[in-house]
């Protein structure tokens, strides 16, 4: 049987800051109307309006944020545009190029190309994420062993081109901004819990 | 072998008596875990994880036969502490590297891991450092290699270079507490482990004719394609069932196909699959898929070119390399048209076979390479086996070391790799044209003489001759003697010395003169001396015959009496009979049309030089798609149509557009499927409803089965005397292609690009004095060539050969038909 929650209304009661409007009732009476008319044409409603704004103008004390050139700071699980990060101490590339975000994308909109290159290790020459398909549903950077594939924190994605490939140049954390300490770790979908070392149970090993 | 009851887990199952358990179960849908096994060779024993419990007793079930009335119960606690140790010990010290490595989950490590359920680690060892190594087409890393041996049990019991083996780990040995607390088989399986890896025979270097199959059966990632290293993972790619386009052994492969990258949407083959357990694939077929041909585009001007072409031509040229479908609609447009239909090597099959039909009353031939697997004494006359159809060459190989058989190989060039097959293997390099004697030998040795038409009998008579030799024969014999020995007489304590008389048996050799029969057919065919003893010897135990006949017979010069000498082994010896085709559809096509050996006027050539020439390879008039860009049926050696499908996308016409704008109307090409001709035993199936599958008990679900039709016979069974003298003794060279090429579709693909020349044996070129890429001038009677000499070392003996997949190379045009002809080559 379906069930659904009942629903209590929080929001009034005898108790709380909210209260009634006193509503006048409206006329009905054409001759009332024509009183209501007049009295709200002479009566000067309009300046006080004026007057608020006015005042508030000269305040210079405004809470509208000047975007693009402020920003909101968003929640740190928020989901916005990915980001492929490097490792802290090397600066290698973290992907290895596994291919479980491909396989796991719902979407289907990420692709990489893989090579053997000439340290026998597996090398990702290229990686795209198609944001025109992107549902930003985390599952990529949840499903990456190297915590390489990350959400980052630029939620713009609007462009003459929605499609626009997301392209691996894009995403790479530059080696400038990493050796400045300006990469940040993702703490949402696939990062480590914290503690889960206690969890881990040691394979023996005979050294 | 009797049918027999076995109980698996309390089922009843039926099977064959001596049929090993876990093949019983698996033909059964009964699942027992196995690593080391591979269907079709012999038990390695080296996983022990097929442990099962027999009337109450633990046996491997992969190397136990069942018996009549045997409880088998797959899974006990035991068994499973065993199972699950065995595992855990697999993955001691194996890298993590998942992530990467190329078997990207279709690992059974990983597979049987899971499977038993393990979840922790009890053992360990310290790891030794084991570099990856690169063997050319092959790629094989040591840390990641589980030693189940699969790839030295396929390449010796069915491949037949046995060109691996183990080799010394290096490793320390495993900590002694273990051996106390670990279950038992787990140990052991450890313990061998724990001693070896794989390695080539020759070294560091790995000889071998290159089939890959070792990478198509490794469980995991140790040996994989070098070239497909790291492009891709597995579940990425859509895997299109198809028939190797390559040689007439039909082999079913799938072509693993994705996009070519991110900004390249267009399919391509990244790899071909096989299903190891029951097809083996040469390295033509594994490496050679890339043959399409590419970037096509409609072009409306050639087409209609083609189309004025084909009103002016009264000839169509063509290569066996294209569909049963493609053939009916040349023959469609010939009967139409009337042109000629012209197409040598299939002509050549043809009329063998129809020379052969005369005798035997049937239009095929009666055997197939199954049967070859399954017999113990296999025969080949006039083939280079390996290259012509390497199947042919796994199916020789693996009927000698599984079936403990034996078998003759009739050729003029040694070939090592037979060879190296089996000890009980002999080869006859007779001298070129010699075919004839061979088949009379086969005769000889094999016929039922008194029902063999009396001509024949007599004939062969002529050949035997009594003679008296002296032999030396060992006898036992028995001879008395007296020893004096020293015995410790235990009351005193002194040693006395006691006399004894001892019988003991000598062998003693004895000189012997005996009466002997003597065949001067051994002679004519080069045999080695004493192989009248050897072949008693070969012929011990033995039941099931078959003889695989090839090229050099249908190009003969008298092939027809090839054809009729072939005919009469397969009625008169327990023989059964099969024949090469040449090419991969030289059986479709020469069942299929009517053909003829003379251009007229006016060429189309289809995949072959004509005055308008259509072609598959890019670069003629008219593009068609290749092989693996249509789908269609081939019929193979087995006499099986297989459907293959169309791999990549083909932008351009196709020889069915020509033939609507010719009048001759279908909607698809494999439409004409369901129309091939039932009078020369096709079927009428349509193309969607072939099946294309092998099933549990390995049984081949491929298209369909060629009828044999019945011909009418002329009674006359009489065939002509060969002449001794037409042996040629001269220098020859020889029309045949290396391992790994077929025709001008292989050397297509990118990983077996290369250029022929003339392939010489090792030896020639040192007595000769050449050197790898010497410059030289073949000289023929009807024509000369300038190639480069180029060593081939799956070869001996002084006869070279010229290729036929370099186009750059004309070969063909220096032989007349027959594939030896008289050469001189000088260096230039």
């Amino acid at each position: 049987m379906h069930h659904e929650e009942p629903f209590t209304n929080r929001n009034v009661s005898e108790s709380s800051a909210y209260y009634y409007v006193d509503i006048e009732t409206y006329p009905t009476e054409g001759w009332d109307k024509f009183k209501q008319v007049v009295k709200r044409t002479f009566n000067g409603e309009l300046f006080v309006g004026l007057w608020v704004v006015l005042r508030e103008m000269i305040k210079f004390d405004i809470h509208t944020l000047q975007y693009p050139l402020e920003k909101l700071p968003i929640g740190p699980r928020y989901r916005a545009v990915h980001k492929l990060l490097r490792l802290w101490e090397s600066g290698y590339e973290r992907c290895i190029g596994c291919g479980l975000c491909e396989k796991i994308c719902i979407s289907d909109c990420i692709r990489m190309d893989t090579r053997i290159d000439e340290n026998s290790r597996k090398e990702v020459t290229e990686y795209s994420i198609n944001l025109g398909r992107c549902i930003f549903c985390g599952y990529c950077a949840e499903v990456c062993p190297e915590l390489a594939i990350v959400h980052g924190g630029r939620y713009e994605n609007a462009s003459e081109q929605r499609a626009h490939f997301v392209i691996k140049d894009d995403m790479l954390t530059p080696l400038d901004l990493l050796k400045a300490g300006e990469q940040a770790e993702y703490p949402g979908f696939g990062a480590i819990i914290p503690g889960s070392d206690a969890s881990v149970k040691k394979t023996p090993l005979a050294y | 072998m009797n049918e027999i009851t076995i109980t698996i887990d309390g089922r009843s199952v039926q099977t064959q008596e001596g049929e090993y358990i876990l093949n019983a179960a698996r033909a059964n849908g009964i699942f027992i875990p196995a690593i080391c096994y591979l269907t079709r060779c012999s038990p390695t024993l080296a996983c022990r994880i097929c442990l099962v419990e027999a009337d109450g007793k633990q046996v491997y079930a992969c190397n136990a036969k069942a018996k009549e009335g045997m409880d088998i119960t797959t899974t006990t606690p035991n068994i499973l502490a065993e199972r699950r140790a065995i595992m855990e010990v697999y993955d001691v010290n194996h890298p993590l590297e998942c992530g990467v490595c190329d078997q990207s989950g279709e690992c059974e490590l990983q597979n049987y891991t899971l499977e038993v359920g393990v979840d922790s680690q009890t053992y360990s060892i310290k790891d030794t450092h084991k570099p990856a190594q690169d063997w050319g087409l092959i790629h094989y890393d040591p840390a990641l290699c589980i030693m189940c041996e699969r790839c030295i049990t396929v390449c010796k019991d069915m491949i037949g270079d046995a060109a691996l083996s183990t080799v010394a780990r290096g490793s320390e040995a495993i900590e002694a507490e273990f051996k106390e607390s670990m279950p038992k088989d787990a140990y052991a399986m450890w313990n061998k482990l724990n001693k070896s890896l794989i390695a080539p025979n020759g070294g560091d270097r790995l000889d071998c004719t290159n089939c890959g199959e070792c990478t198509s059966v490794c469980p995991v990632g140790a040996l994989v394609s070098s070239d497909y290293q790291y492009t891709s993972n597995a579940w990425e790619h859509t895997q299109i069932p198809a028939t190797c386009a390559h040689c007439s052994a039909g082999c079913q492969l799938s072509y693993d196909i994705k996009h070519t990258s991110i900004t390249d949407p267009e399919k391509k083959i990244y790899r071909v699959k096989n299903e190891w357990n029951y097809v083996s694939l040469c390295g033509a077929g594994r490496y050679g898929y890339d043959f399409e041909n590419r970037d096509v585009v409609k072009n409306a001007a050639a087409f209609d070119a083609a189309i004025a072409a084909f009103k002016k031509a009264d000839t169509i040229a063509f290569t066996s390399t294209i569909t049963n479908e493609e053939a009916l609609i040349l023959q469609r447009l010939s009967d139409k048209y009337g042109y000629r239909l012209v197409n040598n090597e299939a002509l050549a099959l043809k009329k063998f076979l129809s020379s052969y039909s005369t005798i035997s009353g049937k239009s095929l031939y009666g055997g197939d390479l199954k049967q070859v697997h399954e017999s113990d004494f296999v025969v080949s006359i006039g083939s280079a086996l390996k290259t012509d159809n390497p199947n042919a060459r796994f199916a020789m190989n693996n009927a000698l070391s599984m079936n403990k058989g034996a078998g003759l190989y009739f050729h003029p060039i040694n070939d090592p790799v037979i060879a190296d097959m089996s000890k009980n293997v002999t080869q006859f390099n007779h001298a070129p044209m010699m075919e004839e004697a061979a088949l009379y030998l086969m005769l000889d040795l094999f016929g039922d003489k008194a029902a063999m038409p009396s001509s024949i009998t007599e004939y062969l008579a002529t050949f035997h001759s009594m003679k008296t030799v002296t032999v030396e024969e060992t006898v036992d014999e028995k001879v008395t003697e007296t020893v004096v020995k020293k015995v410790l007489n235990e009351e005193s304590g002194i040693e006395e010395e006691v006399s004894e008389e001892v019988t003991k048996t000598i062998k003693k050799k004895i000189s012997k003169e005996v009466e002997v029969d003597e065949n001067s057919l051994f002679d004519l065919v080069s045999a080695p001396s004493g192989f009248a003893d050897t072949l008693t010897k070969y012929l011990a135990k033995k039941e099931m015959f078959s003889l695989m006949v090839g090229p050099d017979l249908y190009t003969h010069p008298h092939s027809e009496n090839c054809a009729r000498l072939v005919a009469l082994i397969e009625k008169y010896t327990p023989f059964s009979v099969t024949m090469i085709p040449n090419l991969s559809n030289t059986l479709g096509v020469a069942m299929i049309c009517d053909l003829e050996n003379t251009r007229g006027s006016y060429t189309i050539g289809y995949n072959t030089a004509g005055d308008f020439t259509l072609s598959a390879m890019g670069g003629g008039d008219l593009d068609m798609p290749s092989l693996n860009q249509q789908e269609g049926t081939l019929l193979s050696i087995d006499k099986r149509v297989n459907p293959t499908n169309a791999a990549l996308g083909y932008g351009g016409y196709v020889l069915n557009d020509l033939a609507n704008a010719l009048g001759v109307n279908s909607k698809f090409t494999v439409d004409y499927t369901a129309q091939l001709p039932e009078n020369r035993g096709f079927k009428a199936m349509a193309f969607d409803t072939l099946p294309n599958h092998f099933t549990n008990t390995g049984e081949e679900i491929r298209g369909y089965l060629l009828e044999n039709i019945a011909v009418h016979v002329s009674g006359d069974e009489s065939v002509t005397p060969f002449n001794a003298d037409s042996a040629i003794t001269d220098k020859v060279v020889y029309l045949a292609n290396p391992v790994l090429q077929f025709s001008p579709f292989t050397a297509m693909s990118h990983q077996l690009k290369g250029s022929g020349g003339l392939y010489v044996s090792a030896s020639a070129m040192e007595s000769n004095g050449w050197n790898e890429g010497d410059m030289v001038r073949v000289k023929t009677a009807r024509g000369e060539l300038s190639v480069s000499v180029i060593t081939d070392g799956k070869i001996e003996g002084d006869i070279s050969y010229l290729p036929t997949f370099d186009t750059a190379i004309n070969s063909e045009a220096l032989f007349d038909g027959y594939r030896f002809t008289c050469v001189s080559i000088q260096k230039v």
